[in-house]
């Protein structure tokens, strides 16, 4: 495994030493830089892909930087009904701290976004920043015609890729976004590693995000000289091992192919869909757009009056992980009308043999807390 | 493993099903105290009158899974009636019985906006099961670490009301 050899050969630490250890974490960790440009199609991975710790922490980077440098009083922020906390609150904070206006694109009725008022909430508009695909409601946004209307009204445009970059085929020049977001540990790659892309331009502006080693050219007494791209938002330590793990994580999806990936879940999600139809009927809501093209693989579950708690402990003992709760989007939870559901998701490892565990599962609960 | 048995035993399903003294009190003279379990979205609303030093009325609302509303329903129908001081022993009790896990956890760090207010049971303290009657069914709750703050919400927020009754406070928002 890359991320082992990594701490069974050299160890070191990046841009420092000049031993042959430290040259060879260099040569591992730029690697792992330039596998995740590729793989998101980045016209230039060595100075626009930025390693952080995860896609909170991203978003958070560009709310502190280009979001200070860019944003006071008055200014409009346009987000979604269906973010995550990582993509409200960050927004929220500069909403307190210099009183930037907030504004939310609504939901239809199967909770995709309602586009109808797109060009009206657009006016006056600094930054749209938007998911690619919902985390609860598996809703696939069409990210790249709101990025369109955004740039025609003189916005930038984040994307919060988290969900979508390890599920669906992504090529920011395709997105039209001029950041995105995303998180290692939903890509099969390890936890506490995150990536920011940003095109150079704006990269190049914006002031740093945290001070210290390696964001630096030159300190001295009375200031200091930010480093180049992409080590200008990177200071400290970065995490090496993880960022070599992200390397070989995309070089597995990409092997397998996205596309494949994507059919795959497509289809599996399509025989939930008519399993839990069929076994269920009713009594089962999923929430979220009914037809596969349209949706990811998260299928956000109310059975009867079932708590997801209880769901979630039920399914467990059938050895079926949910996630149960708010699912870190509070705002949506409320507009679904709901506390809490129990979120089944789909990767490329499952396949129908679990659905129907699921679905057993999901029958024992009902027996239990009938 | 662990069987779903230990953790749903008939009492509190029954107690879910067939929830006792749920509702609202006037407030005043009743204390109004809300506790929330921010991990899964649980809320609960405790109403508590103290006449005389006594817990002359309790009703619980709120939403919350088997475990949390089974709890507050066990819990109201074991401290009405009790004196103020017997209920925070039970208090005290019923969390002990939880409170070795819930340590280990870490205490104080569930956000519930309540509760800690009886912040003195601590591990180590041996609970006789037998003492606790009816509430013994959620012991093997502890056996399922993660649904302890749903066990232990409404008792958190029950000992705010009484520590806000003590101090003569406004309610708790």
């Amino acid at each position: 495994m890359p991320w082992t050899v990594y701490y069974q050969t050299t160890h070191a630490n990046v841009h420092r030493g000049v031993y042959t250890f430290a040259e060879e974490a260099d040569r591992l960790y730029d690697a792992s830089r330039v596998a995740v440009g590729r793989f998101i199609g980045a016209p230039d991975p060595e100075h626009e892909v930025i390693f952080t710790k995860n896609a909170t922490e991203s978003v958070n980077l560009v709310a502190a930087t280009w979001g200070r440098a860019n944003l006071g009083r008055g200014d409009v922020v346009l987000l979604t009904d269906m973010e995550h906390h990582a993509n409200i609150v960050p927004w929220l904070m500069l909403a307190e701290e210099r009183g930037v206006e907030l504004r939310w694109v609504g939901l239809d009725e199967e909770y995709r976004l309602d586009l109808s008022d797109l060009e009206r909430l657009l006016d006056g508009v600094k930054l749209v920043a938007c998911t690619t695909m919902s985390n609860v409601l598996g809703t696939i946004t069409p990210f790249a015609d709101i990025a369109e209307a955004a740039h025609r009204a003189g916005a930038v445009v984040l994307a919060d890729g988290a969900q979508s970059v390890p599920h669906l085929p992504t090529d920011v020049g395709g997105l039209g976004c001029d950041f995105l977001a995303f998180s290692a540990h939903k890509m099969l790659g390890p936890t506490g590693i995150g990536v920011l892309w940003g095109r150079r331009e704006l990269l190049e502006e914006m002031p740093p995000f945290m001070g210290g080693g390696g964001m630096i050219r030159d300190v001295r007494h009375d200031g200091f000289t930010p480093n180049e791209l992409p080590w200008k938002f990177e200071a400290g330590t970065p995490p090496i091992a993880e960022a070599v793990g992200l390397g070989a994580a995309v070089s597995y999806l990409q092997a397998v192919g996205l596309d494949a990936v994507h059919a795959h879940e497509v289809e599996l999600t399509a025989y939930a869909l008519s399993t839990f139809e069929e076994r269920f009927g009713s009594d089962l809501k999923i929430f979220g757009p009914s037809g596969t093209s349209e949706r990811g693989g998260v299928l956000s579950l109310a059975f009867r009056d079932v708590h997801p708690h209880d769901l979630a402990q039920v399914l467990d003992q059938a050895g079926v992980c949910v996630r149960a709760g708010h699912h870190c989007a509070k705002p949506l939870m409320r507009r679904m009308g709901v506390t809490a559901t129990a979120r089944a998701s789909f990767y490329l490892y499952n396949d129908e043999s679990d659905v129907d565990v699921l679905a057993d599962a999901i029958a024992e609960a009902g027996t239990l807390f009938a | 493993m662990t069987g779903l048995e230990d953790l749903y035993r008939e009492i509190i399903l029954d107690h879910y099903r067939s929830p006792r003294n749920r509702g609202e009190l006037p407030a005043p003279p009743a204390r109004r105290v809300e506790g929330f379990n921010p991990l899964c979205g649980d809320e609960v609303v405790v109403y508590v009158q103290v006449q005389d030093g006594t817990v002359s009325d309790i009703r619980f609302a709120g939403q919350g899974c088997s475990i949390s509303q089974s709890s507050a329903s066990l819990m109201s129908a074991a401290v009405k009636g009790k004196t103020v001081a017997e209920a925070r022993d039970l208090i005290r009790t019923f969390k002990a019985m939880m409170s070795v896990h819930e340590a280990r956890l870490g205490d104080g760090a569930d956000g519930t906006g309540a509760g800690n207010g009886s912040g003195d049971d601590g591990p180590g303290t041996t609970v006789d099961p037998e003492s606790l009657g009816e509430l013994a069914a959620l012991q093997g709750v502890v056996k399922f670490p993660v649904r302890i703050k749903c066990a232990t919400l409404s008792w958190n927020t029950l000992a705010q009301g009484l520590d806000d009754d003590e101090k003569g406070e406004p309610d708790s928002l």
